[in-house]
């Protein structure tokens, strides 16, 4: 297990380097044909090249050529809900290319947007047309099934809950033997530790501190380690996904109202210590408080995840972008600097995803002894 | 359309980099003064700064 650990590890610390000489070899395939490319055709290959490593997928791509026209990497299970359950594997698509039956329906992938449409047997997407009453006007929508897939950010987030799992049982059992950590342990016990004595204890309490430990601890690594796993080379962008971080802040959430003390829902129904007509102006800005604290939690990992994929794979292309070697030189440089920031901004957004989610059971746990 | 909103995406990150920058500078000089409180200080900081940071991104977005 700590092996493993350590594997990622510095599979993720050297991902600056990783990454640079990764896509060095790689793109050249995908440079050689670009001398006759006019600057906007560029550009458009190059916006493609950034989706295609931020957005989620239905196959597990590892590295692909496109003069070559070969693929490197594994098909994930398609799960679809279209009036019954229709389950085949997306290597059935042919990447696009070809229609899959299943059940009687027709099934088609885009692969502009990644996401999968209901066709007739000859490929065309099948559309449902609405019309609006009011203003006559008729919307054409293309037909899609309700999709379940195990996708590629679902892949990687059963892999890493497996993980983690495995992990801290290696490193629970560790302790059975004697209280020096051996293995893993000697890598997690400060951070546990860090965790417990400047987010838990200072935020919520040494009273209240223990019960929230098993979340904070869960969250803080759980973020951590898919951030560190979104630098590697593989393309995997699971923080960076609205979805995953919805999910994540309503947990936060509902932990907090569901554990929150009387003080708690007295501090937000009927304030203390201000006048009355005070009280009632101020249900309404501590309920909305409500609902903005964990929408900020959700678009703040999300947004940082997703804005610092998109500038390493827009200075990644950049590389590419340029014909004069001193610009490609100072891209590369420029994206080695960025990756290292961004093993930063990894741990840091953890850090304040955490610290957060810490700051705010504080205030549901916390019990007043005058009112104030 | 695309211009004007890109010129909105531009005052954000204006007004984000200043909040930011003030941040940072208050709390480099709150070091300056009292380093033994260099650890409560950097947290007040980061919290701070990721406020700033959420309400950035969420006006981006609208942008």
């Amino acid at each position: 297990m700590y092996r493993l650990l350590r594997f990622i590890l510095v599979v993720a610390l050297l991902s600056p380097v990783l990454t640079s000489s990764v896509f060095a070899n790689a793109e050249p395939h995908h440079g050689a044909p670009n001398k006759e490319l006019t600057p906007e055709e560029k550009r458009e290959k190059n916006t493609e090249f950034v989706k295609h490593h931020t957005h989620d997928s239905h196959s597990f791509g590892i590295v692909s050529s496109e003069e070559g026209g070969w693929h490197l990497g594994f098909p994930l299970p398609v799960i679809l809900w279209d009036g019954g359950l229709h389950v085949f594997m997306s290597s059935a698509f042919e990447h696009g290319e070809k229609v899959v039956e299943s059940n009687g329906n027709y099934y088609k992938l885009d692969t502009h947007d990644g996401k999968i449409y209901k066709t007739d047997e000859h490929g065309t997407v099948m559309t449902k047309s609405t019309v609006d009453e009011k203003t006559d006007e008729e919307t054409i929508s293309k037909l899609k099934p309700i999709d379940f897939s195990i996708t590629k950010n679902v892949f990687t987030t059963m892999l890493m809950c497996l993980f983690l799992f495995f992990l801290f049982r290696s490193v629970a059992k560790s302790y059975k033997s004697g209280l020096a950590p051996t293995g893993a342990a000697k890598f997690i016990e400060p951070i546990v530790i860090f965790i417990r004595d400047e987010i838990a204890i200072p935020n919520i309490g040494e009273k209240a501190h223990k019960k929230y430990m098993v979340y904070l601890l869960t969250v803080f690594f759980f973020i951590w380690f898919l951030n560190l796993m979104g630098m590697t080379p593989l393309g995997i962008n699971v923080t960076g996904n609205i979805a995953v971080t919805f999910v994540l802040a309503m947990f936060t959430f509902f932990i907090t109202q569901f554990t929150a003390k009387k003080d708690y829902w007295m501090h937000i129904f009927w304030m203390p210590g201000v006048p009355v007509p005070m009280k009632i102006m101020l249900i309404p800005i501590e309920l909305i408080g409500l609902v903005v604290k964990p929408f900020a939690l959700m678009i703040r990992l999300y947004a940082n995840m997703l804005a610092g994929h998109i500038v390493l794979g827009a200075l990644i292309a950049a590389v590419y972008f340029f014909d004069a070697y001193f610009a490609k030189a100072a891209f590369l440089g420029l994206t080695f600097f960025m990756n290292i920031i961004e093993l930063l901004v990894a741990a840091l957004q953890a850090y304040i995803f955490t610290m957060l989610t810490a700051l705010y059971f504080g205030s549901a746990a916390a019990v007043h002894e005058e009112a104030h | 359309m695309m211009d004007v909103s890109m010129i909105g995406a531009g005052l954000i990150v204006i007004g984000v980099g200043i909040g930011i920058g003030r941040i940072g500078g208050s709390a480099m000089e709150a070091i300056a003064r009292q380093p033994e409180a260099t650890n409560k200080i950097q947290t007040a900081m980061l919290i701070a700064a990721a406020l700033i940071e959420g309400i950035g991104f969420a006006a981006l977005f609208a942008a």
